[in-house]
């Protein structure tokens, strides 16, 4: 569902990605730990075709991200790490808006986001605009947005940062029953590291724009260690070695 | 494409048309100068050469800052959401231009309709024209101020189109036609590009319409569109915008 071959992104002098190779199968869900400025959000935007890489090359959902990007826009789904739920406009129009965009037809589209809304429990606030929501209410808006033309391949990038612990349940409650309906690969960050652990199949973790570790939480975890302590040594390491130490 | 299009643009309308106020708003300082202005102006020119100057004034005022609405688009997170989809990135751009050419049409519609109950007598066949004239110029420009602000840092957006507008307002001779002006400024007023559809819109207002200031007004806007819109998609087509 996703194959890159040495993705590379650099910003001036700042290489924010270094040569990563990535797979996920289809039906996966596959966790992208590190620490902050590590090369997680640059490597999501690469993939979901808003940034163009450097370098290396990718295969996402079945297309090639550089020559056919449109194919990969239409298979895939993005949450991004700052959400894009507008302020002022009522939301249920531009989630309809947002439907129609991929095809769907009008009726379809209100349909569609009648169900999803009742299934994220947003039933209720589509008429706000989204300045009048809390955070952790906007955040599952953007989830909506994201799901509702039912994309193959899903990416989360921080999805669960500021939802209570049930909309959190909730949300991998959804992402569960639609990789076991629909076969879903997901491709998510989080910092929750016990989030990490209960639901991803395979964890990558990145530093410094470097994949450093990479295995199915149990496989990381081998040695009776947490994921923590993992983490920690991994990316813990590669820090005392920035600072010269 | 052209579904997309539609659907964006449809879309806008109604978001657009939910501010009524906003729309008036925007042909406010052209009205003004009609009532408060044009009785003075009248003295010493007429209704048909005043009009199209605050046409014009209406035009870049409204159409220059069209950019604005992109500006939150960015920094709300909703642009890059609809960059994800597979809509073209050409749809993106039209889509939003052509929500601005009804914003236009209404405004400048409430104008005309303001200076005829003045004493505003141009012949309907070059009101029409103009109509056209002004509304590829103001379509252009909307394209050329999303360029703009899907590329200077969105905090001097406002202050540096705003700022942009008044210079090419002045010099353009939307007041006064720059045949009142003492050389240099006339001089300095033909690289305006709004100077000639202004004056081809003077023609139009008289009854004139086949004359080398008409076609060379129609000539220039023809060329601005074309290079505005061509700014415009590439920008909108650029992988990081
Ligand atoms: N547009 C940009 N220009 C310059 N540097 C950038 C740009 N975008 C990101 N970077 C840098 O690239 C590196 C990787 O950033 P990225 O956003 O991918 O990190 P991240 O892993 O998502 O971090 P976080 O956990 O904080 O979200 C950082 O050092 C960041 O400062
Ligand atoms: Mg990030």
């Amino acid at each position: 569902m996703i194959r890159t071959t040495g993705l590379t992104k650099t910003f001036g002098d700042v290489t924010a990605v270094a040569g990563v190779d990535i797979t996920a199968e289809p039906g996966e869900i596959v966790g992208f730990l590190g620490p902050n400025g590590a090369g997680k959000t640059t490597t999501m935007r690469m993939l979901t075709t808003l940034l163009r890489p450097t370098s290396g090359s990718a295969v996402v959902a079945g297309h090639d991200l550089l020559a056919d990007p449109r194919g990969v826009r239409r298979r895939i789904g993005y949450v991004s790490q700052g959400g894009a739920v507008p302020p002022a406009e009522p939301l249920r129009g531009e989630l309809e808006l947002q439907g129609m965009l991929y095809g769907l037809g009008r009726e379809e589209s209100a349909a569609r986001t009648r169900a999803l809304l009742a299934r994220l429990e947003l039933t209720g606030l589509e008429e706000r605009p989204g300045a009048a929501l809390s955070g952790g209410q906007r955040r599952r808006f953007d989830i909506a947005f994201a799901l509702l033309h039912e994309p193959v391949l899903l990416f989360l990038d921080e999805p669960t940062t500021g939802l209570d612990p049930q909309s959190r349940a909730n949300l991998w409650d959804h992402v569960r029953a639609l990789r076991a309906e629909r076969g879903l690969t997901v491709f998510l960050t989080t910092h929750y590291l016990d989030e990490a652990d209960a639901l991803c199949d395979r964890l990558l973790i990145i530093d410094h724009g470097r994949i450093v570790a990479e295995g199915t939480p149990a496989a990381l975890k081998s040695g009776g260690r947490t994921l923590d302590d993992v983490f920690l040594d991994i990316t813990g390491r590669s820090l005392r070695e920035e600072a010269g130490v | 494409m052209l579904r997309d299009t539609w659907v964006l643009f449809r879309h806008g309308v109604r978001t657009t048309l939910r501010q009524k106020v906003g729309i008036v708003f925007g042909a406010v300082q052209p009205l003004l100068f009609l009532v408060l202005f044009g009785p003075l102006f009248t003295t010493i020119g007429t209704w048909e050469t005043l009009v199209p100057g605050l046409i014009i004034q209406l035009g870049l005022m409204s159409m220059g800052l069209a950019g604005f609405g992109v500006v939150f688009e960015r920094s709300s997170g909703v642009l890059e959401r609809l960059r994800v989809t597979p809509v073209s990135r050409l749809a993106l751009l039209l889509g939003r231009v052509l929500n601005n050419a009804v914003t236009l049409i209404i405004q400048t519609a409430l104008l005309l309709a303001a200076a005829y109950a003045l004493g505003l007598r141009a012949p309907a066949a070059g009101v029409l024209a103009g109509f056209g004239l002004v509304l590829v110029l103001g379509v252009s420009l909307a394209a050329l101020s999303y360029a703009v602000a899907l590329t200077i840092d969105q905090n001097l957006f406002a202050p540096v189109m705003s700022t942009a507008v008044i210079p090419l307002v002045l010099l353009s001779g939307s007041f006064l036609p720059m045949s009142m002006a003492p050389g240099w400024l006339d001089a300095l007023s033909h690289l305006s590009p709004f100077r000639y559809p202004l004056e081809a819109l003077r023609e139009l207002f008289h009854g004139h319409y086949a004359n080398g200031t008409v076609a060379l007004g129609v000539a220039v806007t023809v060329v601005f569109a074309a290079v505005s819109l061509t700014v415009g998609t590439r920008v909108f087509n650029r992988e990081n915008a």
